[in-house]
């Protein structure tokens, strides 16, 4: 039998503090020289595809411009349009919000850029709801939390009944018999939802996909069952063996009932990764990484977020702090030291977090840089590229995940010894290809074809 | 001096039944071969730009006719890169767009083009737009509004591209910060129709202020110009909603007039005369191709522009008699792409190459600098 193949997406290094940018060999985050670096290395490698996360608004701590992490960067969409030019075969995935877009604009986009890459097409779908990001758009920031989901949902649906409204071979441009379309009314829609009532013609005909493949994150029960429901891959935080395979045994258990069968849904963790031409000097050039990613202010800026209070005059080589943080009952309020940071939210209980870093701090004899090093700064795999190969392996063959979404800590260079030296390990295991086989993105992350019914494009909800 | 010269792209061309003719290739429509290869016939002769039509509806139920349309601004990204002196220009509808998503969108062009980036800005009355977007009523706003909310949707683009001043990524290792946050800026506009609170995600684009154009055919549309553009595209002898739009001289005056009103500081408008050209050995032949056409369409074409049937040397006269008049230049468009724009590119630069009217190589990399329009400052850097 076969062995289960692995499949690998290119994240580029994001406004994050684990992309190093002090580095010597860090470049440009925004020249397109270095998207097509990247891209073209990913390709070279046979990824399934590239990532970009999406940016709508600059992050702030404590009523000011977060300045201590790579910002600045392009329209993600629009790049990967770009990048479609200079790459042939890599899919090209990108983050588009649910809440401050239209669905009409974003079918639309994601149409073109499956026509104009020739089927690469994918939409990471996310939900937002902050009235901090809503401050940049039309709408503000009245979405309810608890619609976001359902907006997301809504636009998702509407999104593929419009790709659905242009039947296959709707266009054929018949010169000579004057036909240049079948119907003249084709790619009519009508969608009613507690969200958009819109209405009329879709106007761009079927892309090659069909349907653009959908990506979720999102690791909530709601989440879940959304990406079970919908998507063509999702993206998550398990990337530890016995937790990817709770997460991935779950996730694929909920497809059934949706009619969809184990492969149309590919799990895949992101991953960060540190070679060495040994386990020491892997382990070394870890540690090193580390140290640049959580320098001593970002060590505070860290600290503030759980304390959400202002830090500046503790030593990040110090003990960490002995008092409290200061707790609201809300983050999303509005009233938490930082802002547009997703992350924050994930800090449920402060007093606990504060708790379980003083102890480890206490216990090890750590400072508080080293403790949020600790806590924050792990790499996924650390090795060898022989090591690293076997680990990527085993996680996928023991179905702790379908592949990784793996992200460097360097611009644009980061993924080039990635490509040289594990990939093909990968290969010789006969886990990864060696060409690409198919030329759509669903090809080579073996899903199905889209659906070819017109629906009868009438959405109610 | 000598003129500038654009060619607007419009699916296979502007006559309804250019998808008919040979060469065509409306099967290839949807695909970027087809739009890089006439972006690249442009930039071989020589032009300023190009300009990309776009509408988010549909023009037409007839099966006979061109149906479905791309983004215009992906378009322009997708050929940016195959590309290496031309002016990229995608159409943007303000109506139904985000100011923040579309300023972020042509930084990036303008980034992806090293400065080669433009937008035309457009306005949306047609109701079908509307229930696309179900978000307003059509009808329910005055054309003055409308225009007023495109105005704004300009400022908002311009002040988000200048929210980054161009050394605000210091990456200062002994204070670990990337940026001088002092040079980050909140645009802090607030309108009728959004506030926008920013700074840009985008570092300031390579020109700083990528080319903003309009196409205007009355006096709102010329205020609208006056307030936010760099560039107009006008139609001489011919026909806006409110009636015949006057000649070139007449137009000029207008626009200036506008200029003036508006108290518009710094480069006056570029004034660009619309055409729409049919071409052909002999201005019979011209004639003919066109009946031809109509006939193949059932309709005789209409058009807002003014209609030119005939040789490229009748276009090389009326492009020297609008440049007398004072225009900058014209923006042509092709009836028929596949035969109308090499006759442009290989026929009618030449022409206008011999009465000195034309450059005879690129002299500058940006779109700015094809109009001489210099980098303009950042308006928030106070050094």
């Amino acid at each position: 039998m076969a062995k289960k193949q692995i499949h690998l997406a290119a994240h580029f290094p994001g406004v994050n503090n684990t992309t190093v940018w002090s580095d010597p060999a860090s470049g440009s985050h925004i020249e397109f020289a270095s998207f097509r670096h990247f891209a073209q290395t990913a390709e070279r490698a046979k990824f399934d595809f590239l990532f970009l996360a999406e940016g709508l608004r600059l992050r702030e701590q404590g009523g000011k411009i977060y300045d201590l992490d790579v910002m600045g960067r392009p329209d993600n969409v629009a790049i990967l349009q770009a990048l479609a030019a200079v790459t042939e075969r890599i899919g090209l995935a990108g983050t588009v919000n649910s809440t401050f877009n239209e669905p009409l604009d974003v079918a639309r986009k994601l149409a073109t850029l499956d026509h104009l890459s020739a089927g690469r097409a994918a939409w990471n779908v996310v939900t937002s709801w902050d009235e901090f990001t809503g401050e940049n758009f039309r709408r503000g920031g009245y979405l309810p939390k608890d619609k976001r989901y359902l907006r997301a949902q809504e636009m998702l649906a509407t999104a593929q009944a419009l790709w659905d409204s242009w039947a296959p071979g709707e266009v054929v441009a018949d010169a000579a018999a004057g036909q240049f379309v079948r119907h003249g009314d084709a790619g009519r829609f009508e969608v009613r939802s507690d969200q958009f009532a819109i209405s009329g013609r879709f106007p761009v005909p079927r892309s090659p996909q069909g349907r653009p493949v959908i990506i979720q994150a999102g690791d909530s029960e709601e989440g879940r069952e959304f990406a079970a429901s919908s998507a063509d891959a999702i993206f998550t935080r398990h990337a530890e063996l016995e937790a990817g395979q709770q997460f991935y045994a779950d996730v694929k258990a909920r497809l059934a009932k949706f009619g969809r069968r184990h492969e149309d849904l590919k799990i895949l963790p992101a991953a960060t990764f540190v070679l060495g031409d040994t386990e020491d000097e892997a382990a070394d050039n870890a540690r090193q990484v580390q140290y640049q990613q959580v320098g001593p202010h970002t060590a505070i800026a860290f600290a503030e977020q759980v304390w959400n209070r202002d830090l500046s005059d503790v030593d990040p080589d110090g003990p960490v702090p002995s008092f409290d943080p200061k707790t609201s009952d809300d983050v999303d309020s509005g009233a938490h030291i930082s802002k547009g940071r997703a992350s924050v939210r994930m800090y449920k209980d402060p007093v606990a977090v504060a708790h379980e870093w003083r102890e480890l701090g206490e216990r090890e004899g750590l400072s508080l840089r080293e403790v949020v090093i600790r806590k924050n700064g792990r790499h996924t795999f650390v090795g060898t590229p022989q090591r690293v190969a076997d680990t990527i392996d085993e996680f996928v063959q023991s179905d702790a995940s379908d592949g990784f979404v793996l992200v460097p800590h360097i611009t644009p260079g980061g993924m080039d010894v990635f490509a040289d030296r594990v990939v093909p390990l990968l290969q010789e295991k006969g886990s990864f290809r060696t060409e690409y086989e198919g030329t759509t993105l669903r090809e080579h992350l073996g899903l199905q074809p889209s659906p070819t019914t017109v629906a009868a494009v009438s959405v109610e909800a | 001096m000598t003129l500038h010269l654009a060619v607007a792209l419009d699916g296979t061309g502007w006559h309804p039944a250019s998808w008919r003719e040979p060469g065509a290739r409306a099967d290839e429509l949807f695909t970027a071969g087809f739009w890089v290869d006439q972006v690249r016939e442009a930039e071989a002769g020589l032009l300023d730009l190009v300009t990309l039509e776009d509408s988010f509806a549909l023009d037409t139920d007839r099966v006979d006719r061109v149906q479905g349309r791309l983004d215009a601004q992906l378009v322009a990204l997708r050929v940016g890169p195959v590309t290496s002196r031309i002016g990229l220009v995608p159409t943007v509808i303000a109506t139904h767009t985000e100011p923040f998503h579309v300023s972020t969108a042509i930084a990036t062009l303008d980034y992806v083009t090293t400065g080669r980036a433009g937008v035309r800005i457009k306005v949306s009355s047609r109701a079908d737009e509307y229930a696309l977007f179900g978000r307003r009523e059509a009808g329910a706003e005055s054309r003055e509004g409308l225009f007023d909310e495109a105005a704004d949707h300009i400022e908002v683009q311009r002040r988000l591209w200048d929210s980054w001043e161009d050394d605000a990524e210091i990456r200062d290792a002994a204070t670990g910060r990337f940026v001088d946050r002092e040079k980050l800026h909140y645009i802090d506009f607030e309108g009728a129709h959004f506030s926008v609170r920013g700074p840009s995600i985008t570092p300031r684009p390579p020109q700083g202020q990528p080319l903003v154009t309009a196409l205007a055919h009355v006096d709102v549309a010329y205020r609208l110009a006056a307030r936010g553009a760099d560039l107009v595209f006008v139609t001489p002898g011919g026909v806006g909603r409110d009636g015949p739009t006057g000649d070139a001289e007449a137009i000029l005056a207008q626009v200036r007039a506008e200029e003036a009103a508006v108290g518009r500081t710094g480069d006056p408008l570029h004034v660009l005369g619309d055409l729409l050209v049919v071409l052909d050995d002999s201005a019979d032949a011209a004639r003919e191709r066109l009946r031809r056409l109509d006939e193949t369409d059932g309709a005789e074409m209409r058009s807002d522009a003014r209609i030119l049937t005939g040789t490229v040397a009748d276009v090389a006269d009326v492009l020297e008699s609008w440049h007398g008049a004072g225009l900058a230049g014209a923006r042509l468009r092709p009836a028929v792409t596949a035969h109308d724009l090499p006759r442009i590119t290989r026929g009618l630069v030449p022409e206008l190459q011999r009465r000195g009217l034309f450059r005879t190589a690129y002299d500058a990399d940006t779109l700015r600098g094809h109009f001489g329009l210099a980098r303009p400052a950042d308006r928030y850097a106070t050094a």
